[in-house]
């Protein structure tokens, strides 16, 4: 068999390959951050709490409503998005302008009290998703054997993430909502509704958190906590692929999650502190991030 | 407006520090610190507090015509909460016996706490056999299971049902690591081998990693040497990527909320060990729908364990009618525990409590005939067996020549 550093080629395709499916959750959560990030400077810790939101819509629009996978992939996000808007419209307006840190406390309080209201209510155990019947099953690559649902979870998250990047860089929306955050006042004046704007985007990311959850809600058990400890790696992320930059969150998620992948590998017991290491890394070689601007 | 803010958080602080049950000078107080809301909330938590009250209430309420209180707290997972609040209630509310723990390392804490403040802790949750071994103090007991125990069930029944060559993925603290020396040791005296094994971060997101590591290395069994979230979650992606068709999975600590999370069809097959069931004997049967009634759930070994744990505490009591640790400890030392929980059940010198241990198959989706009909008896063991003998690492029971 051929080796690469004593490594067959095999296991490292098979890395590669899981890598890419851990890292396509991390470039969907960190897209959702980047963005309420770089409009609205808000460092929204209730992100993992949203996402758990998501995969418990979907659990519980399958158990009582009888509602599908696929319905569930557009209706969870809309519905959690609507909650995010609601956050927006009751909570977060009073903070914005403040130091940011305010936001920070108000979003991580958020996130403890939906944790705990999940736990109180569904117990700490947690349920299965089934996978969707059309996704069940796996192919042979030759090196590995790939869960198809996986291979479908790289896809939708590299058309999501890459269809965001579109509009926020490429379209008339998105230079608006730029503009907003360049100067909130003077676009005001031109006659757009800039709070209205603040709140579909807070609204956005949070529904690409809640997407990511009903993505993973077939891979693992849908519990209270599953966003708890997800989010701090996804955090990690954004700082490494430049706060606000929607190009190096995607860019970064991926790339991490591959990195993340070979240290599973190496040197197992230090997969949960490598994104960490890079992250320092980064933040001494070029504090902005990979791709942050000054 | 600050100043009023200041008010109004000082009087909230100072409700907080006053709250809970007010004591009597000569209550009986049973307190109980463990997981109320992490991971292993469902093993024991609130669920776990509640089963104590009904034991002190079957008592009677009181105990040599004093009144049983029974306390709670949160151990959050964190060795130095655990051991603060024990502390606390042993010097402030007279403290007469701590449950629970849940956690190997918060309860290694508390033991050494327990050993200064002479107030007898009955280990209930926690799966570290160190606890009546290195750990073990003369006012420990380890009551439910130990990681001997689950190993010398799983492994053993595996490795002789043919499965001779293993490869761990283990968690990566206390726990996991004694689990995974204690299941390669049993491997091992049974003529079989290990291949290998993987430490894995406690909490992991992802498992397939992992897992196709396992499965290069050709083993025939994937012991599973984790527990609670990780255990499902390592479990289902082995389902998953298919390693379950050329490997056989090894439980070596599942409760029944595990497998009734993983459902039967991702769980069925899995060898487990269990020091009870529900559906063992009317008893068990009655304890179990007592529970489901309030619950919604059968209980699991460790909220059964605490039941038959504070019972087991106050018959102590009441025999030697004292609540002075040393006598009590001494009585309870001396005498066989029959409940619902054990039948000739003792108290080792170690503080191990020996009582009989379970090896089960999760039944397949069709063997399973009612709600929560998932086990299958492989083995019985004894508690002799199951718990092997004393090892002469704790101090106060020294090895048999």
């Amino acid at each position: 068999m051929t080796t690469v550093f004593g490594i067959p080629v095999a296991v490292i395709l098979g890395q590669l390959m899981l890598g890419l499916v851990n890292g396509s959750f991390y470039a969907l959560l960190s897209l959702g951050l980047a963005v309420i990030f770089g409009l609205m400077r808000v460092v929204n810790f209730a992100h993992g709490a949203f996402y758990t939101l998501g995969a418990f819509a979907a659990l519980l629009g399958l158990q009582q409503l009888g509602i599908n996978y696929w319905a569930s992939l557009a209706l969870a996000p809309l519905a959690v998005g609507l909650v995010g808007i609601a956050v927006e419209r009751l909570l977060l307006r009073r903070v914005a302008g403040l130091d940011p840190l305010y936001g920070l406390l108000l979003t991580f309080g958020l996130a403890l009290v939906c944790e705990g209201s999940l736990t109180k209510v569904f117990g700490a155990t947690g349920q299965s998703y089934p996978v969707p019947p059309a996704l069940a099953g796996a192919v042979n690559l030759g090196f590995m054997f790939l869960p198809l649902y996986r291979a479908w979870v790289i896809a939708v998250s590299i058309v999501v993430c890459f269809s965001t990047w579109f509009v926020i860089e490429r379209t008339r929306l998105g230079a608006t909502l730029r503009a907003a955050t360049e100067n909130a006042p003077l676009v005001q004046a031109f006659g757009v509704n800039v709070p209205l704007l603040v709140a579909a985007t807070y609204g956005g990311g949070v529904a690409l958190a809640a997407l990511a959850g009903v993505l993973a809600s077939p891979i693992v058990l849908v519990n209270s906590h599953m966003g708890s400890s997800l989010v701090i790696v996804v955090f990690a992320v954004v700082v490494i692929g430049g706060m606000g930059s929607i190009l190096g969150s995607i860019v970064s998620g991926l790339a991490l999650g591959i990195v993340e992948g070979f240290t599973k590998v190496i040197y197992p017991e230090a997969s949960n502190v490598v994104i960490f290491l890079v992250m320092a890394l980064v933040l001494i070689l070029r504090p902005t991030g990979l791709f942050g601007r000054d | 407006m600050k100043l009023r803010t200041l008010t109004l958080a000082t009087l909230a602080a100072l409700a907080a520090a006053a709250g809970g049950p007010a004591l009597a000078a000569d209550d009986v107080v049973i307190g109980d610190i463990d997981d109320m809301s992490g991971v292993y909330a469902d093993v024991m938590g609130a669920a776990g507090v509640e089963v104590v009250k009904w034991a002190a209430a079957d008592f009677g309420g009181t105990v040599l015509g004093r009144k049983i209180t029974v306390l709670s707290a949160d151990h959050q997972n964190k060795p130095d909460i655990g051991a603060a609040k024990f502390r606390e209630w042993a010097d402030q509310n007279g403290l007469n016996l701590l449950l629970g723990g849940s956690n190997t390392g918060v309860n290694i804490a508390m033991a050494k706490v327990a050993a200064v403040k002479k107030v007898p802790i009955f280990n209930i949750g926690p799966g570290g056999a160190s606890l009546t071994n290195e750990d073990c103090t003369a006012y420990s007991v380890h009551y439910t299971y130990d990681t001997v125990a689950l190993a010398n069930g799983t492994a053993s029944a595996i490795v002789n049902a043919g499965g001779k060559t293993w490869f761990f993925l283990t968690a990566d603290y206390a726990f996991g690591t004694q689990l995974q020396a204690a299941a390669s040791k049993v491997v091992e005296a049974h003529g079989g081998k290990v291949l290998g094994a993987v430490r894995v971060p406690l909490g992991a997101a992802d498992f397939s990693s992992f897992l196709l590591q396992a499965q290069a290395s050709g083993a025939q069994v994937l012991g599973l040497s984790n527990a609670g979230t990780d255990f499902s979650n390592s479990l289902k992606a082995a389902n998953e990527f298919g390693i379950t068709k050329t490997m056989k999975p090894a439980a070596l600590l599942a409760f029944i909320t595990d497998i009734h999370s993983l459902t039967l069809q991702t769980a069925q097959g899995l060898y487990l060990t269990d020091a009870w069931y529900w559906d063992l004997n009317p008893e068990t049967r009655a304890f179990g729908k007592r529970f489901f009634e309030k619950f919604g759930r059968e209980p699991t070994m460790d909220q059964a364990g605490a039941y038959s744990a504070t019972l087991t505490y106050l018959k102590a009591v009441k025999a030697v009618g004292s609540t002075d640790s040393d006598k009590v400890m001494a009585e309870l030392k001396r005498t066989r525990i029959n409940d619902m929980f054990t039948r000739g059940g003792y108290i080792r010198a170690d503080g191990a409590m020996i009582h009989d241990m379970y090896v089960w198959q999760v039944k397949t989706p069709q063997e399973s005939k009612y709600p929560w009909d998932y086990y299958k008896l492989v083995k019985k063991m004894s508690g002799e067996e199951a718990f092997g003998p004393i090892t002469g690492l704790c101090p106060l029971a020294p090895a048999p020549r």
